[in-house]
């Protein structure tokens, strides 16, 4: 069991993803410290990875953008090293399968584990072949992050169960991205989860990005989790995106906090 | 090292697997689940070897290249003929099956990737067909080298996307058609053209390709008496190299050798040979061998050959690899394109520059064989689409 519990007793969780290496890791290290400031309960640290399959265009750029300025694994090891040191909130790390697999998964989950990481969130293993990766982030105290799509129906019982941390629960079809509405019946989702997990988080990401959206996601779950808006945000003032992070950050914790 | 487990479907050794976003697993159960239970059933398979043979024109001629044998001076050489095949490839094989199975399954809509336009083309050629909407992922790069088969799959009434995305060549195109497919799953099939991807894709395509080795079999049976001594085929992703084998792998006296493309040299960056530069990962669904970084990011891999210009290879190859049941070769662009004019000046056979890669690694090796011995080479397709690419390459601009 790790630390990500914690990120669910301040009231609705805000989580917030951020692409490491984009533009620069320096920046990286600000915009986790001003998110953390400004009430982000659980963040996602995204590793770069060269054909995100599960991802939009913009977190494509943002890693296109890191990997076209060197940033690799090791470094980013290096800079939560460094974010640890003053920053004490929930961190995952979310990348691709074969960033993990080819850098061995057990010198990966043993480095995480000790540079303070609570999890990994791999989009491209489903349950059927999280064994491979779960029991070796178990050795080092990280929860293996399940998800839950809007296509999982009698799936979703089975992954719960097995659940560790909290359930991704993937708001809509497609890939990642802004949307203007999300149409997916979530609550029924979240009460299938329950049902199977009563003590399981399930945060709902894919598609928010404003504070009236989020609010309404945060109805129907424990927390939310915002990507793409807050690359968008990084993708637009560059070396000098913290403080607008820490804004939006601000903005939609305040949001969701006291529901 | 084995690391299957008791929950993960498709392995061929380590290889295989499934490993895709949550949002697709239901849908290649479904997949996995139809397939199971139309490829045995009477009806499934009198429509698909109707559509086969009246359609696409299978079975396809075994030829014996009697000229190209006596000049080389070893080895008894045929080509398989899957130029002949309607829309120039072996590709229509897979397709015609998919495409059935998807249309049995109540699938309106066919999204595909593709290389060198074989496999668009053979999809939208089955969507016209079978009265289904069809839309082509095709990397900005392949569209420019391959201009004809992008305009041939507009007249066949499919809508064509280029993919600009990462290298804007096959593997992007492969990552676009997932992403698309995880955004429309309920009418819509992904039709992969390769024995790539998550379980059950390595299976079925292997399966509806496994005609050719099959008609191999009985057709050199029937001219020889014997089995061959060997057969050849270019591999990609690899496809109809899989196709050419699977009949054979129980026959240990015959040699399965797979031609990788290598660019401009394995000892360069600009190679797409996969088992002879990569190394395991996962990725598009599968574990496999891949062109990568020793950080695990997806090398841009290269070749002459838009269809063989891919960073991975299908995981039953991967495992044929690992247990030495096939051996893979890797033949530079400059092997390929002598290969292709060799065989269009010796045997009037212009064949794709894919198949070419396969073509040159025979000609070394019937060479040094005993004129007893039996070799078959699988011609993939045609190579009409590679005419202009092969004259710039030659220093000479045409215009089509």
């Amino acid at each position: 069991m790790s630390n990500i519990k914690n990120a669910f007793k301040n009231g609705k969780a805000f989580v917030a993803f951020i692409t490491c290496g984009d533009p620069t890791l320096e920046t990286t290290v600000e915009v986790v410290k001003a998110a953390a400031e400004n009430g982000a309960d659980l963040i996602e640290l995204g590793i770069p990875f060269s054909d995100p399959t599960a991802e939009g265009p913009v977190i494509q750029g943002a890693n296109i953008r890191a990997l076209n300025g060197g940033v690799t694994t090791d470094k980013i090891f290096d800079a939560v090293r460094e974010i640890r040191k003053s920053v004490s909130v929930p961190m995952v790390f979310m990348t691709y399968a074969n960033v993990v697999y080819s850098y061995g998964s057990e010198r990966f989950c043993k480095t995480a584990g000790e540079i303070g990481m609570d999890g990994i969130i791999l989009p491209d293993v489903p349950f059927e072949e999280k064994e491979e990766f779960a029991p070796v982030c178990r050795k080092y105290g990280l929860d293996f992050i399940s998800l839950i799509a809007p296509t999982s129906h009698d799936r979703i019982s089975m992954i719960a169960k097995e659940a560790e941390g909290f359930v991704y629960c993937v708001s809509s079809l497609g890939v990642t991205g802004v949307r203007n509405e999300i149409t997916t019946d979530i609550s029924a989702m979240t009460k299938l989860v329950r049902q199977a997990n009563p003590d399981i988080p399930c945060a709902i990401g894919f598609g928010i990005s404003t504070p009236e959206q989020a609010k309404n996601m945060a109805r129907h779950a424990d927390g939310v989790i915002v990507g793409s808006a807050i690359v968008k945000i990084v993708g637009q003032y560059a070396n000098n995106a913290a403080p607008f992070v820490g804004e939006y950050v601000k903005s939609m914790k305040t949001a969701i906090e006291n529901m | 090292m084995q690391e299957k487990t008791n929950k993960s479907k498709g392995r061929f050794g380590v290889h295989g697997g499934q490993y895709i976003p949550e949002t697709l697993m239901n849908a290649v159960i479904e997949l996995e689940n139809a397939y199971n239970y139309y490829k045995d059933e009477p009806e499934f398979n009198r429509e698909l070897t109707e559509l086969l043979n009246e359609y696409a024109g299978r079975p396809s001629l075994l030829y014996y290249a009697k000229k190209m044998t006596e000049e080389l001076g070893g080895a008894k050489i045929y080509l398989k003929r899957e130029d002949l095949n309607h829309t120039g490839s072996h590709k229509i094989n897979n397709v015609l099956g998919q495409a059935l199975l998807a249309k049995k399954m109540g699938k309106t809509r066919l999204i595909a990737e593709t290389g060198a336009g074989q496999h668009g083309v053979a999809t939208a050629t089955a969507a016209a067909l079978l009265g289904m909407d069809c839309v082509v992922f095709m990397g900005r790069e392949d569209t420019l080298r391959q201009a004809l088969n992008v305009y041939r799959m507009k007249l066949l009434g499919s809508q064509v996307i280029p993919v600009t995305t990462g290298t804007a060549t096959l593997k992007d195109a492969v990552s676009e058609a997932m992403r698309e497919w995880t955004n429309r799953i309920d009418d819509t099939h992904y039709c992969l053209g390769s024995v790539m991807g998550p379980h059950p894709f390595p299976t079925i395509v292997r399966d509806f390709q496994s005609v050719i080795s099959k008609e191999i079999k009985a057709q050199i049976l029937e001219k020889e008496g014997r089995l061959p001594d060997a057969v050849i085929a270019c591999v990609g992703g690899g496809s109809n190299a899989m196709g050419a084998f699977y009949h054979f792998i129980n026959d240990k006296s015959v040699r399965l050798i797979g031609c990788e493309a290598a660019g401009r040299g394995t000892d360069t960056f600009e190679t797409a040979a996969t088992i002879n530069t990569g190394r395991l990962g996962i990725f598009h669904g599968m574990k496999s061998y891949f062109c990568q970084d020793e950080f695990g990011q997806i090398a841009p891999v290269y070749s002459i050959s838009a269809g063989l210009d891919y960073p991975g290879i299908g995981p039953e190859h991967a495992w044929l690899h690992d247990t030495g049941r096939a051996q893979y070769v890797a033949v530079t662009d400059e092997e390929a394109v002598e290969a292709f004019e060799y065989l269009s000046k010796t045997e009037g056979i212009i064949p794709a520059i894919e198949s070419s890669h396969a073509v040159a690694y025979a000609m070394k090796l019937a060479a040094d064989m005993d004129k007893d011995k039996i070799i078959v080479i699988n011609i993939s397709g045609r190579g009409d689409k590679d005419v202009a690419a092969i004259a710039r390459y030659r220093g000479e601009e045409i215009y089509e």
